[in-house]
């Protein structure tokens, strides 16, 4: 309480820092330096440097909590906490960010929209997914996520020429400011019961009312609401495929991954903190949710025969997925959502990757069709994206089933049977359409010839996504041993 | 050295060849299939050594190898064989050849791939048949799945799609309810011991009560029971089997199938003892086999689909080997072993005959042919042979696995083997029937009177498998001894204290003219 800013404070805080900054520079050089818009990608510079700084940064904080053999640096008097767990999902921003800038330059460039905030957006986003990871105080989660937000929905009306892109960014705003208002609306209640914005203060006096007080219910359901938009689970998924398929493809894979992590991160942190007391009132809510999630996000998945609203579904489907690590809650659980999130960081982005390649001057190429023959006329990609559909749909080797596993995993040692069950047919169900877009790119006959649009970037980032993805899937040891570091203890 | 890892360049042999195939461009068509070829015959002359060098004297695994691979989990690279792997591993690599010899004319597009997936598959299903780790073996489990999809949705027939996907969902929906039975074990073995492993060896320590073990057989059940199939989890193998190309239905049927029944073998039976020889089971898994003995062969009587009528037969042939595998006995369980190989042999070769036919007439309506044996004589020998086979004649080899099954039925309960003999009756009629119709009588059909026999590649691709039914139909005296540990082994576990019941009661009663002893070298009792 003596030092107003000290020197913890300001080394837990050096990779927002970072990502501020990078983020202000870039807005700075691209009016400044770089007038001439084909000259504009050399703005991904400043993403890697100030990335790399970032990475610094959470090396450090990592190897001080292994070096002091403590869990967790307390920052600005216990508004932020750096602990394995967020360390472990910053990690994951900091890939994301990295391969989804990489391999923009292109893409936008083809929409004719690439312009240099674009850059410092998913920089100032990152900035708020950490806050989402790390923070422990309401206030501070808050901010974090509306700063996350906020880049959100002007990058995905970032096409401003096109309708679909405005009317997606619409509709996530609209929606999104909705549940914002029932979350805040939540956590004042939280700070109503216990006079404090501290998660392990309002955990104390939750965990001291009676069982069923109408007030921690209250609490609830609504910071439930605003929590489960985030990451689209049913029956608040609805802006999902409409904000997925208008959104630039770049983007919409950024919003697919690192948006939901932050927000996995964020629930993890709500329901495993001030709500853990409570559990016996939202398991079965959460269940229920689960279930609905999964159930709608495969079922509505069969039908589409864009690639963004199909991807869209599935990732839905994944959140259901995420979710039940959160109901078996035990280690395993918490372990599971982090080796979850990260495989599905690579295999998503990875699948999303091949979609981007798939635009082409005059081509917008989201559908099935555009799949069509894909084996015939640059089997590398066919095969990468094989190799991440296996993924999402679950099927060893590949990183998805051990993601899959680990959820499956928990759900039998907390015996929950019937979710374990569940859990496992939608397996077989979500198959099915991963295996039509397969279908398309091996069976059907080629329809399109005009070449895949490629780019440095891209072939980097589809490399690196789809050699993790088999790692991962083949050798998981060391990266069971990161996730290891995720726990919260 | 080698002998180490003997076991390892088995499995990894077609992997291998696979990637440098991968290298080959794609339009020199000639060298992708020479190497695959190659590939394949170097995997079967690589598995030769196991058998030289497999000590059938001893009980337990052989050439075993372990590596630790993911210490998180405990999961480990083990594998090892006994005797029933041996005999599936080597059907796996003299089938895997001869299906690969079989497509060099049948498979014009596509070749890298078309070669690409058999060589995964093959490396896939020699992992399923070696691993002793039940992570291990899900693994392999699930990785064939998707070089048979796309054997069967690419290269397939008018409705590949549909069998594809549905042999794709089919398959996957058992067994990822069997992987929560395998968790469940996981968890109960962690909750007894303390450590956390997937090691066959290991969790058959498990002391587990009889309910949980039913659960678990349950789950175990679906996976293996779809992959066998057994009736009512058949529907997928007649769509699979009559879209799939030749090479595949022959994989399919001859190995892909037997992953079921030796999961029964080598996983149901040893880690569930107690749930194994639970009344409720036992009744229900020999009910379903019987019927689908029967069913499967009604039913084949009726097809006017030539491929269809086999496929059919599959479900007939699989019956009996799931039902000697339930009599609980060591004649049961040896014979559905042997039935197994008996099986992959002469049903791969009514696949093959079919392909011929179909790669020269492109049909294969029944009602299209007759009288082939007129234009086609070396080709109605071998189709002869092949039904024969199939049908259960005695000096070919079904007779053997079919005889010893129904003995070791017989032993478990009469009416069984009453209704499982009837399942011989009606084989022999579809498959005669199916004869008399098309090789028989005049040639009816103007289109059929200049068909060229058999090539020699054909030949070369058949005269194996013909030695190796007539092989095990006149001697099967080794085979019977390579199964007779791990048989024994399998049998002790699920009832103990059987083989001393069995030696006091013959020691009380003079052996009579009973059945036992009188089946085609029944040894070692």
């Amino acid at each position: 309480m003596s030092q107003f800013y000290t020197s913890t404070d300001h080394f837990v805080l050096v990779p927002a820092i970072m990502l501020a900054l990078f983020g202000c520079a870039i807005l700075l050089f691209d009016f400044l330096v770089f007038p001439d818009p084909r000259q504009r990608k050399y703005l991904l510079f400043f993403v890697i440097l100030g990335e790399g700084f970032t990475g610094y940064g959470l090396w450090k904080q990592q190897a001080n909590l292994m070096e002091n053999g403590i869990n967790q640096l307390v920052a600005f008097q216990g508004a932020l906490t750096m602990d394995g767990f967020a360390i472990f999902f910053n990690w994951i921003f900091v890939a994301a960010t990295v391969i989804v800038a990489i391999v923009s330059y292109k893409y936008l460039e083809i929409e004719g929209e690439h312009h240099g905030e674009y850059y410092g957006l998913l920089m100032f986003a990152q900035c708020g997914m950490f806050f989402l990871a790390a923070g422990t105080d309401l206030v501070t989660l808050f901010i974090g996520l509306e700063l996350m937000a906020l880049c959100f929905y002007v990058m995905v009306g970032f096409l401003r020429t096109e309708k679909r892109s405005n009317e997606a960014a619409m509709k996530y705003l609209l929606l999104g400011a909705f549940s914002s208002g029932f979350l805040a609306y939540g956590f004042s209640v939280m700070y109503g019961i216990s006079g404090s914005t501290k998660l392990d203060r309002i955990a104390a006096a939750i965990a001291a009312r009676p069982p069923m007080d109408p007030m921690v219910l209250l609490a609830l359901a609504t910071t439930s609401v605003g929590l489960l938009f985030k990451i689209s689970a049913v029956p608040f998924h609805m802006w999902a495929p409409d904000a997925y398929e208008g959104a630039p493809t770049t983007v919409t894979a950024y919003l697919s991954v690192a948006s939901k992590a932050a927000s996995i991160a964020f629930l993890v942190r709500i329901f495993l903190g001030p709500l853990a007391s409570v559990r016996d009132a939202w398991e079965p809510i959460l269940s229920f949710v689960a279930v609905a999630t999964m159930t709608v996000g495969n079922l509505a998945a069969i039908n589409q025969n864009n690639i963004k609203r199909l991807l869209a579904y599935s990732s839905i489907s994944h959140a259901g997925y995420m979710l039940l690590g959160l109901i078996a809650g035990n280690a395993t659980g918490i372990k599971g959502i982090a080796v979850y999130v990260m495989v599905y960081t690579f295999m998503n982005l990875g699948a999303f990757l091949v979609v981007i390649a798939l635009r082409r001057k005059g081509i917008i190429g989201e559908d099935l069709d555009d799949m069509a023959g894909l084996m015939q006329k640059s089997p590398g990609y066919a095969l990468l994206m094989l190799v991440f559909l296996l993924s999402l749909a679950g099927i060893p080797p590949t990183a998805g089933f051990l993601g899959k596993y680990y959820i499956f995993l928990s759900l039998v040692e907390t015996k929950h049977y019937v979710l374990a069950v569940i859990a496992t047919l939608y397996v077989a169900v979500a198959i099915y359409y991963y295996f039509r877009i397969v279908r398309a790119i091996f069976v059907r006959d080629l329809t399109e010839k005009a070449p895949l649009s490629t780019s440095f970037g891209l072939r980097v980032a589809l490399g690196v996504s789809g050699i993790l993805t088999l790692a991962i899937g083949i050798y998981p040891e060391p990266f069971l041993r990161l996730a290891q570091t995720s726990l919260l203890r | 050295m080698m002998n180490d890892h003997l076991l390892s360049l088995v499995l990894f042999t077609p992997l291998a060849g696979l990637v440098v195939l991968l290298f080959i461009p794609s339009s020199q068509k000639g060298a992708i299939k020479v190497w695959a070829n190659l590939v394949a015959f170097a995997g079967f002359l690589i598995s030769l050594p196991l058998v030289s060098r497999f000590d059938k004297g001893v009980s337990g695994f052989q050439f075993v190898e372990r590596a630790n691979w993911i210490p998180s989990l405990g999961a480990q690279y083990l594998i090892g064989i006994d005797g029933i792997s041996l005999l599936l591993i080597m059907l796996t690599t003299v089938i895997g050849f001869i299906a690969i010899l079989s497509s060099w004319n049948a498979v014009q597009d596509r070749l890298k791939e078309y070669y690409c997936m058999f060589l995964l598959l093959q490396t896939g299903m020699l992992g399923v048949f070696m691993a002793l780790d039940f992570f291990l073996f899900y693994v392999f489990w699930e990785l064939v799945l998707v070089p048979m999809y796309f054997i069967i949705g690419v290269w397939g027939g008018p409705r590949k799609l549909y069998a594809a996907i549905k042999f794709f969902l089919y398959t996957l929906a058992g067994s990822v309810l069997m992987l929560l039975g395998i968790l469940t074990l996981y968890f109960q073995y962690a909750a007894q011991f303390g450590t956390h492993t997937f090691e066959i060896a290991e969790l058959m320590k498990l002391n587990l009560p009889l309910g949980l073990q039913q659960w678990v057989f349950w789950a175990f059940f679906l996976g293996f029971a779809i992959k066998v199939p057994m009736f009512p989890f058949h529907t997928w193998l007649p769509d699979a089997h009559v879209e799939a190309p030749t090479a595949g239905s022959v994989i399919l049927a001859s190995v892909l199938l037997k992953m079921g029944t030796y999961g029964f073998i080598r996983f149901s039976l040893p880690l569930l003892p107690k749930a194994s020889v639970d009344q409720t089971i036992v009744q229900v898994l020999a009910v379903l086999s019987i019927i689908g003995i029967i069913y499967g062969a009604l039913v084949s009587l009726m097809q006017r689909d030539w491929k269809k009528l086999v496929a059919y037969s599959s479900v007939s042939h699989l019956g009996f080997c799931t039902l000697g595998i339930f009599a609980l006995n060591p004649n049961g369980l040896a014979g559905s072993v042997i039935q197994q190989i008996n099986h992959g042999i002469s049903t791969g070769m009514l696949f093959l005959i079919i392909g011929v036919i179909y790669e020269r007439r492109h049909t294969r309506e029944i009602s299209e042919y007759g009288g082939l044996a007129h234009v086609m004589p070396k080709y109605a020998v071998v189709f002869a042979i092949a039904m024969l086979s199939s049908a259960g004649l005695p000096l070919l080899n079904g007779f053997v696995g079919e005889f010893t099954i129904l003995q070791g039925a017989f032993e478990a309960s009469h009416v069984w083997a009453a209704f499982a003999v009837t399942g011989v009756v009606f084989g022999a009629a579809y498959l005669l029937w199916l004869y008399q119709r098309t090789m028989l009588g005049q040639v009816t059909n103007g289109k059929n009177l200049l068909l060229p026999d058999l090539s020699v590649r054909e030949m070369a691709i058949f005269l194996p498998l013909i030695a190796w039914a007539i092989w095990i139909g006149v001697y099967p005296k080794p085979y019977f001894e390579l199964l007779e540990k791990p048989v024994q082994q399998i049998v002790e576990r699920v009832r103990p204290g059987y083989y001393g019941a069995q030696a006091a009661t013959r020691h009380s009663t003079p052996p009579g003219p009973g059945v036992r002893g009188r089946g085609p070298g029944v040894s070692g009792q």
